[in-house]
């Protein structure tokens, strides 16, 4: 029996259409259709029917030519932090409203030069500043998923919501996300899909907009670990117009997936064993070890001693150039500007546009960081939190340099929350979801999350694989043969 | 360190945020919040360590300083909340 043409991988897609036995006008209708009966998933924001619509019909010409890329002729979704020409691009943010890039992302370029097809602009945090999809201007998204004893919308995570509930609830094949403290990685594991965040430097960051320019990184967010293989080599590579952009080889990520994993030295870090870890999760990651061990991997106990002080340094360093980034949106050149009173002059205007555009999370990293970076405190702050982002990376180049290939741990420290919990909480108690993240952000490392299990809710966890600098294909293998152990098929049931 | 609302204040000026006075209250305690977190740091012996500037070790590339895509004024105005006869414009800057 054929599955529905939405809920196909890559993969699949990709032979089936080389194989001419489906159309990309086909598979993207069917995808217009699912995301336009998924609006309780507030997901999708901008659609792009009549441009979809159009890069399907070029694709089909291109594969019927012979000249078809693995991308080509495949639906994505496109997280709105990607400026797309003539499309609205807003980063979820008042203060960009109405703002239509007169150019193109390198990295959706990349996509579009391989044929793939943009059905529209996804949901997300605030400039990605955030952990639950909650501080968007569009309102929350929604994820696929709930528990199996209550109807609670949950959150899909953050900052990356909107693509993963779109990729979970099959509305795209696939979907570009950006992580920068695990905003790929976190709302990937809360709706059991992949998501991998490159090496700093693999992806161009040219016309994503910045939020904090030394730790992000676009990446895919897919059905499978081969799809991200196939995903990532398509949108990464050398971008002259990034400085920081890496100029060295892009190897075939999916010729690499073997499943052979025998003789690889996997690290289980003792710091990520935090107080309070629910229990299912420890025991998955205890599961997740086994899996490796038995597909012959050699598995060590490891330290990486400086763990605990990465969310305090990212809640330093990622403000301070939030802080940096964020002073452009001045009401002149773009966006959107505060209706102004009789005689206010320049600084009102400033003041005015920038307290009506920014929601209140993204006024408290921007105020955090300017507070970091001001007189009398840059040394005691920002200075400080740098030197122990130099020790973090140090603690993971001494565990590589000791042989370990790739370091296991739980991707979250719980499933998906319901939206508006953690509303009344300490803000400190949101970031606290990122603590098994930020850590590889700030290394620069590749990290790819990989769904490995249900908790007693029937909700979807993931375990987290974090490689060493440009080995993503060895990562992705490993990441394969995880997968390919675990056996992760479960779908949400259908409710919207 | 513990931010009072005179700090609050100072830090909403610097970044060109106008925070209504009865705001103030509340987000000072938010700061004090987040930076009691941050304070976790000073328990990091970081005597010697160099602070750092890049994660990976690349240097950043040059180019020749020619324009590149230069002659795009339509363009670039397109998305001002503002423009007039080809520039941007803004409310009085001098008195």
């Amino acid at each position: 029996m054929m599955t529905d043409l939405n809920a196909m991988t890559i993969a699949e897609a990709r032979d089936a259409l080389r194989r001419g036995d489906v159309t990309s006008v086909e598979l993207t209708e069917a995808c217009l259709a699912a995301g336009a009966g998924a609006s309780a998933l507030n997901a999708v924001i901008h659609p792009t029917e009549t441009l979809a619509r159009e890069q399907a019909q070029a694709a089909d010409a291109r594969i019927k030519a012979g000249d078809a890329p693995a991308m080509c002729g495949i639906p994505l979704g496109i997280k709105d932090l990607f400026c797309t020409r003539g499309v609205p691009s807003q980063a979820a943010s008042r203060i960009l409203d109405g703002f239509t890039p007169e150019y193109e992302s390198t990295v959706t370029q990349q996509l579009f030069d391989a044929g793939a097809v943009m059905l529209g602009k996804l949901n997300m945090d605030e400039f990605a500043m955030g952990s639950s999809n909650e501080t968007s201007v569009y309102g929350n998204a929604v994820n696929p998923w709930r528990r199996s004893n209550d109807d609670a919308q949950l959150t899909p995570g953050g900052s990356s919501g909107g693509s993963a509930a779109a990729v979970a609830a099959d509305l795209c094949l696939g979907a570009t996300g950006t992580d920068t403290g695990g905003s790929i990685r976190q709302p990937a594991a809360f709706t059991g899909i992949t998501g991998i965040k490159p090496t700093y430097g693999r992806c161009s960051r040219w016309g994503i907009v910045a939020f904090a320019s030394s730790l992000d990184q676009a990446g895919p967010m897919t059905k499978s670990v081969r799809d991200a293989a196939i995903m990532l080599g398509a949108m990464c590579g050398h971008d002259p117009k990034d400085s920081t952009s890496a100029d060295i080889p892009v190897p075939d990520f999916e010729a690499m997936l073997t499943g052979d994993i025998r003789g690889k030295v996997i690290g289980i870090p003792e710091e990520y064993r935090i107080d309070g870890m629910p229990a299912k999760i420890r025991d998955l990651w205890a599961e997740g070890t086994k899996m490796l061990k038995d597909a012959g991997a050699e598995i060590r106990d490891i330290s990486l001693p400086h763990t605990q002080y990465a969310l305090p340094a990212y809640y330093v360093i990622a403000p301070a150039e939030a802080s940096s980034n964020l002073a452009r949106y001045d009401g002149v050149r773009y966006g959107r500007r505060a209706h102004l009173a009789q005689g206010d002059g320049i600084t009102e205007m400033y003041e005015k546009t920038r307290a009506e555009g920014f929601g209140p999370e993204v006024q408290r990293r921007v105020m955090v960081g300017t507070y970091v970076l001001s007189a009398g405190f840059y040394d005691a702050y920002y200075n400080r939190a740098r030197k122990v982002r130099t020790l973090i990376k140090r603690d993971f180049d001494q565990a590589f340099a000791a042989g370990v290939d790739a370091i296991l741990t739980p991707a979250t420290p719980s499933a998906a929350f319901g939206l508006g919990e953690m509303t009344d909480a300490d803000p400190v108690q949101m970031y606290l979801n990122d603590v098994f993240t930020v850590t590889v952000n700030l290394a620069g490392l590749p990290g790819i999350s990989v769904p490995a299990g249900l908790d007693s809710c029937g909700l979807p966890l993931g375990l987290q694989l974090i490689g060493r600098p440009w080995e993503e294909g060895d990562l992705l293998n490993t990441a394969y043969a995880l997968e390919q152990a675990a056996g992760f098929v479960a779908k949400p049931a259908k409710w919207w | 360190m513990s931010i009072d609302l005179e700090t609050a204040a100072r830090v909403a000026k610097l970044a060109r945020i106008r925070v209504d006075d009865a705001d103030l209250p509340g987000l000072a305690q938010e700061f004090n919040n987040i930076l009691g977190f941050i304070e976790q740091l000073n328990e990091v012996d970081v005597t010697g360590v160099e602070p750092m500037t890049s994660v990976t070790p690349q240097r950043l590339k040059r180019r020749a300083d020619l324009v590149t895509e230069g002659d795009q004024q339509l363009k670039v105005l397109s998305n001002a909340p503002d423009a007039r006869e080809g520039f941007f414009a803004v409310p009085k800057v001098v008195e």
